[in-house]
């Protein structure tokens, strides 16, 4: 956590410590767990199951190298910037290819730059990785305000437009005059914010999730001709997407349930854990049968959690829905221009829902590619890092020939 | 925890309260090692609970709260447990000196316990010594809830509303009532309307301060008046900035389960969090020492020291699970038929809107008593015991007359 001061708006170098005597405290608040009865059923339908949670304490007091988090981070070239008010953290990595499109991709709840580490490799060295040398990207992956080692935000308004119009300054700062931006999750908000400001220099956004829902595809669901049957089924997932305790909860109250995740290891883990129900089968398989999906390992999962107790940020990445459901209700009212630029989607197979290509292209009209990925879920780039980087290769091909840089 | 005289399964056994001076160490210790988030970024409610009221109430359990209270208060009032459909349950039975008092069982809610309803034991069966009349006199039954307080936490899926009201039945049956009345709010209010849709014999009417057919169904409700219109929009407001509890718990009450149980401060501000006048209520009686009438520091607190000493976290949010949740056995199910009995309702200006009368009367076709309080809240039994027991005594006084027994 030192960081070498120099200019307001300058880059400072960054590397991550974390004290011995917070991993103690961790490690002893993990084993003093005061623990609930087991759940009534034989499945997740009251949530996290203690077997799962049991396991994954067993696993993070025993086993769980806690230097991990740590080197992880340090091995690569951190920094650190203040952007409107607050300290942005960054993980940027140059490609040794000279002609390396730039990507800023953009994680999202409950992630962090740790589900991105393991694309780092094929993005910005894609020849070691079954690549070409054109294939390459430089690559900056920023930590939310209110995340991981980027400070928290000491005002309200931090909301999706508010971190794009950042990471525009962010990639304006380090150079780059044409770039393009990915995202899924809230990082999806983040790069549909960043396609409709389109500031200088971006000239295209992925995404892996349809964040434009509820927006525009509510309006569209008011004409239901657009709509088949099978579509009609997306659509109630989606409805229930946003029907979860955890979306209602940090959306409404994020402060409350901020004390739970400050105070409680294991009710951080059973919280962040809960998110979605394949990405939860997948885990919990991993913890209680050592059968990992991927590349989501019991040690790639704790990393993340650790991550979020270490740097006490429950509260403060649960306000982002707090500020992006504000956003929203104020943007029925006033929608945000349409994304002229080009996009690119990615629908992984087990992705809460599987938006349908004229649902996207409904969203964004100059959708310019357009894909089902044979396997993954909500957390592509962190399951399967080698078909997500083969995805950004695909989506962004077609728009490295027009560069201006 | 608990001593108890053994005899047969359906027997009535006594019953006291005990707790074990280490667990009271450990609670202690555990709400002075909080680890505590960042204060909220704005002036009020709107993010949930504030940093400043859950620190004064960790100050104050800590430094000035007298642990003994709980078991004090409880064991100075006759207690018993006696096993129902499987589940020990634990209720206060105070039978007033007045021979012609009418049985009433009152049941609590979330998160609410019978500690809300001790002090309206007084005015309630001895009504002579609170400004009543002897024949204003009730035997008061208080149960608490499967999985609250000292009842058993049930093992097997099913405890819906339904099921608690057959229960109460049982218990009424058990202690030899053969004419009675039942009172609910919150839960407790579920928990009534049920048994009044259920008529078990001996049940003469039914008493609610919180419209149960209104949360079902809020469209079907007339929107004519102004004060239809304020109600239908209080309702709104809640669903829309203050129910977060209210999904998770009817979906995820194991998730949320874990830091209830391993979290002091996240038990107390995930109780304190429950409605709008209810949290600026407790919280001014921590930051201003001006507590709402009954509704003080020790109050407060005796009743969130019950939950953690219990370790009821999980299984209290379970309820809501069962009532509400839609993959609850009970879920889907048609209601039973329109309560056919006398029903009374009185609104508290504080509860989360204020019920008109054409509600209550378009929800129930034998409207007996309706009234409009003119103090206290969602807790009202807790907040305003006199108030609340004078109101039980003129909604029940036309059914005194016509009791067989």
């Amino acid at each position: 956590m030192s960081t070498t001061a120099e200019t307001a708006t300058g880059i400072r170098q960054f590397e991550a410590e974390i004290s011995e005597e917070k991993i103690d405290d961790l490690r002893r608040r993990v084993a003093e767990t005061r623990w609930p009865s087991k759940e009534l059923v034989d499945d997740a339908t009251q949530g996290v199951q203690l077997a799962t949670l049991k396991a994954l304490a067993d696993y993070w007091t025993g086993e769980y190298d806690f230097g991990r988090l740590e080197e992880r981070l340090n091995a690569l070239p951190q920094y650190m910037t203040t952007i409107d008010g607050v300290d942005v953290h960054f993980i940027h990595v140059r490609s040794e290819h000279e002609n390396a499109l730039p990507l800023i991709i953009t994680h999202g709840w409950p992630g962090s730059v740790i589900e991105m580490l393991d694309v780092i490799g094929p993005l910005t060295d894609p020849t070691a990785h079954g690549g070409t040398a054109e294939e390459a990207f430089d690559l900056v992956i920023p930590s939310i305000p209110g995340y991981g080692f980027s400070s928290e935000p000491t005002e309200v308004g931090w909301d999706s437009g508010r971190i794009a119009s950042a990471w525009a300054e962010l990639m304006s700062r380090l150079g780059y005059t044409t770039y393009v931006a990915q995202g899924g999750d809230q990082g999806a908000g983040v790069t549909d914010a960043m396609g409709r400001q389109a500031p200088d220099g971006l000239v295209g956004v992925h995404f892996n999730f349809l964040d434009a829902i509820p927006k525009e595809l509510l309006t569209a669901a008011l004409t239901p001709r657009i709509f088949t049957h099978a579509e009609r089924e997306q659509l109630g997932k989606v409805a229930g997407v946003f029907m979860r305790g955890y979306i209602s909860e940090m959306g409404e109250h994020p402060q409350t349930i901020g004390y739970s995740l400050l105070d409680s290891p294991i009710g951080l883990a059973g919280w962040m854990l809960d998110h979605d129900a394949d990405s939860y089968s997948k885990i919990s398989k991993a913890f209680l049968e050592g059968e990992q999906t991927g590349n989501l390992s019991r040690d790639n999962v704790l990393d993340n959690i650790t991550l979020y107790w270490v740097t006490g940020t429950g509260a403060s990445t649960s306000r982002i829905y707090w500020e992006t459901g504000r956003a929203a209700t104020a943007s029925f009212k006033n929608p945000p221009p349409h994304m002229m630029l080009p996009a690119a989607y990615t629908v992984f197979p087990d992705e809460l829902f599987q938006a349908p290509r004229h649902w996207v292209k409904h969203a964004y009209h100059h959708l310019e590619y357009y894909n089902e990925a044979p396997k993954g879920g909500h957390f592509a780039a962190w399951e399967e890092p080698e078909i997500f980087s083969q995805e950004m290769r695909a989506a962004f091909a077609p728009l490295r020939n027009g560069r201006s840089s | 925890m608990t001593s108890t005289q053994i005899a047969g399964a359906t027997a009535i056994r006594s019953f006291e309260s005990e707790v074990p001076e280490a667990e009271l160490d450990d609670l202690r210790r555990r709400i002075a090692a909080t680890r505590w988030p960042d204060k909220e970024l704005v002036t009020d409610r709107s993010q949930g609970v504030q940093l400043a009221a859950l620190q004064e109430l960790a100050r104050y359990w800590l430094d000035d709260y007298d642990f003994g209270r709980v078991e004090a208060r409880l064991n100075a009032l006759p207690q018993f447990v006696t096993e129902i459909d499987g589940v020990d349950v634990h209720f206060i039975h105070v039978r007033s000196s007045h021979e012609d008092a009418l049985p009433l069982i009152m049941t609590h809610g979330w998160p609410g316990s019978v500690i809300e309803q001790i002090d309206t034991v007084g005015p309630l069966t001895d009504p002579t010594a609170h400004g009543g009349k002897a024949e204003d006199a009730f035997h008061l039954v208080l149960p608490s809830l499967p999985g609250y307080g000292f009842s058993g936490r049930p093992t097997e899926l099913g405890w819906n509303l339904g099921r608690c009201a057959r229960a109460w039945a049982e218990l009424m049956t058990r202690l030899g009532y053969t004419s009675y009345v039942a009172q609910g709010g919150d839960v407790g209010a579920g928990v009534t309307d049920a048994m009044g849709r259920l008529g078990p014999e001996g049940l003469i009417g039914i008493h609610t301060n919180l419209l149960v057919p209104a949360l079902n169904n809020p469209a079907a409700l007339p929107a004519d008046t102004e004060q239809e219109q304020g109600a239908l929009a209080a309702i709104k407001t809640f669903q829309t900035t203050g129910n977060g509890y209210f999904v998770e718990q009817s979906t995820r009450p194991q998730t949320i389960g874990y830091p209830l149980l391993d979290s002091p401060v996240s038990l107390a501000a995930w109780m304190v969090d429950h409605d709008t006048d209810a949290y600026y209520k407790i919280a001014s009686a921590f930051t201003e020492d001006t507590p709402s009438g009954n509704l003080t520091r020790d109050h407060i607190l005796d009743n969130i020291t019950l939950y953690w000493l219990t370790g009821t976290g999980a299984s209290a949010a379970r309820s809501y699970w069962e009532a509400y949740g839609a993959d609850a056995p009970g879920a889907g199910q048609a209601l039973p038929p329109d309560v056919q009995l006398p029903v009374a309702f009185t609104t508290f200006p504080g509860e989360i809107w204020r019920t008109p009368r054409s509600w209550v009367e378009q929800s129930y076709s034998n409207v007996v008593y309706f009234n409009e309080a003119d103090k206290g809240g969602h807790f009202a039994a807790w907040e305003e015991p006199e108030l609340f027991a004078s109101e039980l005594r003129a909604a029940f006084r036309s059914l005194r007359d016509g009791r067989s027994s």
